[in-house]
Order: C-alpha cells, then sequence, then structure tokens
C-alpha cells in the first residue's frame, strides 16, 4: 500500500509536464517567501514575540481594552 | 475618550493590507469551489457514460483547475499571519471560538485535499476509474468544508453567539460549538459564498468555453462544456439568490445598521421602498457627512421591508432610527447609541474594577462588577466609539457594491439561460453576442463576488466583532512605516502571482484540449 502511494507520488512528479513543472516551483517559491521572509522576519506573532506566558499576554490585551488611549 | 486619531494611519494601513490580501486571496477560492464540483460531473458522467469526450472534458478543465489551485494555495496563510501581527487585540480576544474552525479547515484542507488531489492529477492509468472519480469528488468536499469553517469563523465576527467572555483572561471563550456551527449567519454566510462560487465557475467554464466558439476550435467539447455549464450555472444562480434572501433577512436581524447602509437609508419605517438605483451625496441638513442624502432615486415600494422580513408592511430601521433607538420588528427595543456607548464605559470601567477586586482578593467588590460587567457586555464595543457616527459604514460603497453584485447577478441569469437556450438547440455559435456575452461575464464574475465581500466587510464597520470589537481596538501598536511596508510586499506578490497564473492559464487555454479535434 505504501509502496503503491510512493509509486504514485514518484512516477507523478517524474513524468509531469513542463507548466506542471513551473507551478511546483512558483509554490516552492511562493512558501519559501511566505514562511522565510514573512512569517519569521516580516510578521511575527506580535504577542508571542513580546511575551512569553499567557498571563502576559492576558495582561497586555488587558491593558489594551481597558487603557486604550 | 478612549481613542484619538493618532492610530488612524496605523488602523487605516492595517486595514488596507488585511483588505488588499483577502481580496487577491479570493481571486482564486471560487473558482476552486465550483469548478472541483463541475470536474467531480464530468468525471461521473464520463464512468457512468464511457463517452471520452466527457474524459477530455475532465482533464482540459482539470487542468485549469490546478493551475488555480496551485497559485492560490496557502496564500489564505498570510491573512493568519497578519492576524498574529496587526491585529494581536483581536486574535487573543475571539482566542478558541476563531482558532478552533480555522485548525479544523488546516487539518482538513491538508489531509483530504493534498491526499486527493495528488491522486486525481497523478493517478490517471493508476488507480481504477472508480478510485479516481471518489478521489476527484473527495476534492470537492475537502474544498467546500475547508471553506465551511472558514465561513464559520467569519460569520462568528459578524454575530457573535455560543460564547462567553472570560474577564480574567480577556478572551471569548467557546460554550457551545452547534450554536456557532448552526447559527443562522453561519448558515447563510456558507450557502450563499459557495453557490456564488459555484457561478463564479459556471461563468469561468461556459466563458472559455465560448473563446473556443468564436475561434471556430474543438466545437464538440466547447458545445458540452457549455451545456453543462449554463445547466450548472442556472442552478448555482438561482440558488446563490435564494440563499441572498436568506442572508438579507439575517442582516436585516443581526446587522441593522449595515442593512441601512446597503440602502442608503437614512429614515425608515413601515413599508419600507427598495431604492433599486440612486446617487448618494451630502446633505448638509443631515447631522454628518457619513449620512447621504439618496438623488435621482427609483423606489420600488414597501420592497425593502419584504427583503427583510418577507413582509410588506414590516418595520425596516433607517441609520437615523438607529442612531436614536427603535423597536425592531420582532418587537426588540433598542437604546440609543449614546446609550449604548455608556453601557459600554460602563462594561469596560467594571471589567477593570473586576480585575483589580480580583487581584486584591474583595470578593463582595468583584462579584458586584462582574454583575455589571454581565449586564452591559453585549454593548462592550460601544464604549470605545467617540460618537454615535461612528458606528456608520462608508454608505456610498456598500450602497454601489450591493447594487453592481445584485445587478450582475441578474446578468448571470440571462446569461444561463440564454446560453442554455441556444446550446440545446445548437445555435449557440450562430448568435456571436452570446460568447461574447460569456466571454464578458468572466471577469463580472469575480466583479461581483469581491462586491459580495466589500457589502459584507466594509458594511460592517466599525465592527471587528459585531458590537463587542471596533476595529482601532483590534490593531497591534506598531509602526505604521512597517504596515505599509509589508503591504506594498503583499501586493508585489500576489500580483506577480496572478500574472504568473493569467500566464499560465492563458497558455492552456490556447492548447486547448488534448485529444479533441
Amino acid at each position: 500500500m505504501l509502496k503503491k502511494a510512493w509509486y504514485l507520488y514518484y512516477d507523478g512528479f517524474k513524468n509531469m509536464p513542463r507548466w506542471g513543472r513551473t507551478l511546483w516551483l512558483i509554490i516552492i517559491i511562493k512558501l519559501s517567501i511566505m514562511f522565510l521572509v514573512f512569517k519569521l522576519w516580516l510578521m511575527p506573532n506580535f504577542l508571542n514575540s513580546q511575551y512569553d506566558s499567557a498571563e502576559e499576554k492576558s495582561d497586555h490585551v488587558f491593558k489594551e481594552l481597558t487603557t486604550k488611549p | 475618550m478612549l481613542l484619538d486619531l493618532t492610530t488612524t494611519t496605523l488602523v487605516e494601513w492595517s486595514r488596507w493590507q488585511f483588505a488588499m490580501t483577502a481580496i487577491y486571496h479570493y481571486m482564486f477560492v471560487p473558482l476552486t469551489l465550483g469548478l472541483a464540483l463541475m470536474l467531480a460531473i464530468m468525471e461521473t458522467m464520463w464512468v457512468k457514460t464511457g463517452d471520452k469526450s466527457w474524459l477530455n472534458a475532465t482533464k482540459f478543465w482539470m487542468k485549469l483547475f490546478g493551475i488555480n489551485f496551485a497559485i492560490g494555495v496557502a496564500t489564505g496563510l498570510i491573512l493568519e499571519f497578519q492576524f498574529g501581527t496587526n491585529w494581536s487585540n483581536y486574535s487573543w480576544f475571539v482566542g478558541d471560538i476563531f482558532g478552533a474552525p480555522l485548525a479544523i479547515e488546516g487539518i482538513i484542507a491538508f489531509f483530504l485535499e493534498s491526499t486527493f488531489v495528488a491522486v486525481m492529477f497523478f493517478g490517471w492509468n493508476k488507480v481504477s476509474k472508480r478510485f479516481h472519480l471518489v478521489s476527484t469528488w473527495m476534492v470537492f468536499v475537502g474544498a467546500n468544508i475547508s471553506a465551511l469553517w472558514i465561513l464559520v469563523a467569519n460569520a462568528w465576527m459578524q454575530n457573535p453567539v455560543g460564547m462567553e467572555f472570560n474577564p480574567i483572561t480577556a478572551r471569548n471563550e467557546m460554550d457551545n460549538f452547534w450554536a456557532i456551527l448552526f447559527s443562522p449567519t453561519a448558515i447563510s454566510k456558507f450557502t450563499h459564498t459557495v453557490t456564488s462560487a459555484y457561478t463564479l465557475s459556471a461563468c469561468f467554464v461556459v466563458g472559455v468555453s465560448s473563446w473556443f466558439i468564436l475561434k471556430k476550435r474543438n466545437l464538440e467539447f466547447a458545445r458540452k462544456s457549455i451545456m453543462l455549464a449554463s445547466v450548472f450555472g442556472l442552478i448555482s444562480i438561482i440558488l446563490t439568490i435564494y440563499t441572498g434572501d436568506s442572508s438579507a433577512q439575517d442582516v436585516t436581524k443581526t446587522q441593522p445598521m449595515k442593512f441601512a447602509a446597503m440602502e442608503g437609508l437614512n429614515e425608515g419605517g413601515r413599508g419600507a421602498a427598495f431604492t433599486v438605483i440612486g446617487l448618494p451625496v451630502n446633505d448638509p441638513s443631515l447631522p454628518t457627512d457619513k449620512m447621504k442624502k439618496m438623488e435621482y432615486a427609483i423606489h420600488v415600494p414597501k420592497m425593502l421591508s419584504f427583503l427583510g422580513y418577507h413582509d410588506f408592511n414590516a418595520y425596516i430601521p433607517g441609520i437615523q432610527n438607529i442612531l436614536d433607538g427603535y423597536t425592531s420588528q420582532s418587537g426588540v427595543t433598542y437604546p440609543s447609541l449614546e446609550q449604548r456607548m455608556a453601557n459600554g464605559r460602563t462594561a469596560i470601567d467594571a471589567l477593570k474594577t473586576y480585575k483589580q477586586a480580583v487581584k486584591e482578593e474583595n470578593q463582595i467588590l468583584a462579584d458586584s462588577t462582574l454583575q455589571v460587567f454581565k449586564a452591559n457586555y453585549s454593548d462592550f464595543g460601544y464604549g470605545y466609539l467617540n460618537s454615535p457616527y461612528d458606528a456608520i459604514p462608508h454608505v456610498p460603497l456598500v450602497f454601489y457594491s450591493f447594487r453592481i453584485m445584485v445587478g450582475l447577478g441578474m446578468l448571470f441569469v440571462l446569461l444561463f439561460a440564454v446560453s442554455l437556450w441556444y446550446a440545446k438547440k445548437r445555435k449557440f455559435e450562430k448568435f456571436k453576442l452570446i460568447p461574447y456575452l460569456a466571454l464578458f461575464c468572466v471577469p463580472m464574475a469575480y466583479i461581483a463576488s469581491q462586491c459580495g465581500w466589500i457589502v459584507a466587510e466594509v458594511g460592517r464597520q466599525p465592527w471587528v466583532v459585531q458590537d463587542l470589537m471596533p476595529t482601532n481596538v483590534a490593531v497591534t501598536k506598531i509602526a505604521s512605516n512597517w504596515v505599509i511596508t509589508t503591504f506594498w510586499m503583499f501586493a508585489i506578490l500576489f500580483t506577480i502571482l496572478l500574472i504568473a497564473e493569467l500566464k499560465i492559464m492563458f497558455h492552456q487555454i490556447k492548447k486547448g484540449p488534448e485529444t479533441d479535434n
């Protein structure tokens, strides 16, 4: 079963037409930009990057909700 | 005053960034949802009849589906990144309610779609006909179930139900999963969105097939595709209209300000008229520029009441009525927005006092303030508004978007009815106007879809969570320059992706189906 599944993917990628390879290239570049550039560098999770515990995050949002300037 | 204008640039850019990303993302989504179903139907026709032309059609449209799927896949993740970076207060506030459906969506999307999409594309001649067919159907099911969870999460923001706010953690916690899943808003949002996506896909298939007709190429394939897509499109657009009607009724009850903005209705009443078209303009006699006077309006008497409640004499509140307070058709009395702002400020103060009382272990004070907070929580978000007029969305944008969406919907009814009629009589190609109309309707279907989202999302402003959290409280206080920079980076990335999609797709369309002459 696993061998059959492996062969399905292996053969599919091996005999993929040119437009299919182009699409995969686009997908890989897109995901690399999204995760390596955007997620890691440009778009970190604000609360996770500023606070360690759930309590600290909660305190921050609580402060934002009750003392918004 | 809990808000000031220093946050405006940040809020506006964060909103623009989210809107731009969502608009680009939704350029890819609807074709995936609808074309998957049409592929499953085409392949079923092949398996049932053995007619090879259905197989050729399936393979051709599957290629276009694959291009759209590959380019669009994971673009929605950028929206999730934005929740964490730009909308951290919101992300924390909605907590598990938004997180749970998104997590389910992620798991389903990954397992169902990635497994069966692979069989769908790589499985020809490697798995049995029937298993391949099941895989194609599962891709359709997976894509649509993914959409369900996203739309359930969105519906909760429009009509928050099935939760309780935890004043210690400052989070809403899910206490009734089924109330969230089966809220009337979730049902109407899901059904209206997917049926409109099916309509868009049918426009796409009829439009692309019409190009073959105009080029006098692959005629049998094109006729077959037009016939199937016209039937599919006609059913879909009728269902879109039906679900749109349910959606309008839900909005009337749960988001009356959005409904009033859709109509540019300042003064409501019983037997309210529907404005077919008009020109919203400023009028100095109105209390704010956010309210518009409707010039050159064409009205249908009592129709708005009918759309809202299926009752020609039902009461529909206008913007001024909502500002002043009103009693709804179902007998619920809503206070003025001034009063709701006061209630909201009471809730905010009570929340602050409650937390302090808990910290100081003053149980009596904690209990009493918690009661005050709970009694006023339904107006919590109003406490952040500076003026009642802040509760009015951008009337002209919502008004026009709604009319463009509905007008194009009527055009699609005409398109599918005419194309089905003439395709059945094998006269489709004799009247050049019809294939040209079909081609014109492809971009129009995308415009209609985007207008629908503008009505839904701009129409609910200022709320990110209806009545509980306005947009400017949801935003993270980060440098607005940072948001502007990432806005342009996303815009460039998505534009490149869209150009790549169009280029590869046009190339494959020009090549046409492989084995049909």
